[in-house]
């Protein structure tokens, strides 16, 4: 019974089919199976934040999500929100502000403050440190990460820091 | 780390759940939120043979209130409960414990009934159900079975199911509208699980407590409804009378050890957790004098 599961679901507006283990995880059905990098593997067991996808809409750790639990859902990762461009602001006021150095975290960063300025359009630094608790950076001292998060949601909002 | 090899089946329906538990026995586990179980599958601490994903049983997921009740589905997520006006009516408390409850992508998938199920001694849910006097619905082969939380947690990791059985929902009276209610933990971060945490509900009467039930987390191997509360009952409260709760509270502690205390720093804690409990409860800033962390 530990064979491979057929599964369907929509990556990125994408259709995909495959058969799957069990025990695969979504971060690596993504990274390993369709190439899709930018979800990155840090601690394997929900901590670190950096492995946080889309699906159906919420953001969710794609390391404690198997791939067999996808099937009929709806995905989206950084790169399905890097090509639409909605996150386009997001992503420059990270570059201007310095909020990145490795990069590791990035995406799941990005993921997290996309996911709180949907919910919370003008968020202050204390909702802003609360949504992102879940994901580790362990360059920046985020500091600069609050300040980018910030100033795209003042952008957003058309006013002026 | 990667899990171990596992089968997977999803289960179609309450039934079909328990027949393949009643087949498997110990060597399935239940899947619904995954939030608790994966980790712990992915760093090798447990192998279950099977899995049955319970998570497409819509039937056990959602919140209703009846007849001075609240009923919970099992697979009711932290983040339904967050947006539930139902429970921020009538289980407030409820609401101010799952804003700690890990963080925003974990409180999408995690469930109520994983989170019971899975009975971390540290974790805020199972203290809440204490406090808030909840009874657990369970199935099995022979039916349902009504469990009180007081007798549903027994250990670290531990509660009153069977293999057989399946955690269908839990159901909360409803809180008295003249209820007030307190929460707070103490954690590194924001939705870790806490170090010392007290979720609490009282009835305040002429600036004393004519009810007043404190459900302690991350005190011992498993939430603690303390009795040393009642000290605490009907009594004109003075810094004298909560010294001596909280001296009663310190012998009814057994914390554990690990990375992020000591047992005496958790005994400390949970006394300053009681004080300002009182203190916010009652809006009695002199009885937190001397009292800091």
């Amino acid at each position: 019974m530990t064979a491979a599961v057929a599964i369907s679901l929509s990556v990125n507006g994408e259709r995909v089919e495959a058969n799957v283990l069990p025990r695969l995880n979504l971060a690596d059905f993504l990274r390993e199976h369709l190439k899709l990098t930018g979800t990155h593997v840090g601690c394997e067991h929900g901590v670190c934040g950096a492995c946080t996808v889309r699906v159906n809409g919420d953001i969710v750790r794609s390391c404690l999500l198997l791939a067999v639990q996808t099937h009929n859902a709806t995905v989206e990762t950084i790169e399905g929100l890097s090509d639409s461009g909605e996150i386009a602001d997001l992503q420059s006021a990270f570059r201007e502000r310095n909020a990145l150095q490795c990069g590791f975290c990035t995406p799941g960063m990005l993921m997290a403050a996309q996911d709180l300025l949907k919910q919370s359009p003008s968020p202050d630094r204390g909702q802003i440190r609360e949504h992102l608790a879940g994901n580790y950076c362990r360059c920046t001292g985020y500091q600069a990460i609050v300040d980018a998060i910030e100033s795209a949601a003042w952008a957003r909002a058309g006013r002026l820091p | 780390m990667k899990a171990s090899a596992f089968a997977y089946a999803r289960a179609t329906s309450v039934e079909n759940a328990l027949d393949l538990l009643s087949v498997h026995g110990e060597a399935a586990k239940l899947l619904s939120g995954g939030q608790s179980l994966l980790p712990a599958m992915n760093l090798r601490l447990i192998a279950p043979e099977l899995l049955v994903d319970v998570s497409q049983l819509v039937e056990l997921r959602g919140i209703v209130v009846k007849e001075g009740v609240v009923t919970i589905g099992a697979l009711t997520r932290h983040a339904d409960l967050l947006k539930s006006p139902e429970i921020a009516a009538h289980a407030p408390l409820l609401m101010d414990a799952v804003a700690h409850v890990a963080h925003p992508a974990i409180r999408n998938r995690g469930t109520i009934g994983g989170s019971l199920a899975h009975a971390d001694p540290a974790s805020e849910l199972p203290a809440c159900m204490l406090t808030l006097g909840a009874t657990i619905i369970a199935r099995g082969p022979s039916g349902e079975r009504r469990i009180a939380a007081n007798e549903f947690f027994v250990g670290i990791y531990e509660t009153a199911l069977t293999p057989q059985e399946l955690l269908v929902a839990v159901e909360l009276p409803v809180t008295p509208i003249n209820s007030t209610h307190f929460f707070h933990e103490f954690a590194r971060r924001h939705g870790d699980y806490a170090i010392v945490g007290l979720a609490a509900q009282a009835s305040v009467k002429d600036g004393g407590f004519a009810d007043l039930r404190l459900g302690f987390f991350a005190v011992g191997d498993r939430p603690l409804l303390a009795n040393s509360a009642s000290k605490l009952v009907d009594v004109v409260i003075t810094s004298a009378v909560l010294t001596e709760a909280a001296s009663a509270l310190d012998d009814e502690l057994d914390p554990l050890e690990d990375q992020q205390a000591t047992p005496a720093m958790r005994r400390l804690l949970a006394k300053v957790l009681l004080t300002r409990c009182v203190f916010a409860l009652l809006a009695r800033p002199d009885l937190c004098a001397g009292v800091s962390a």
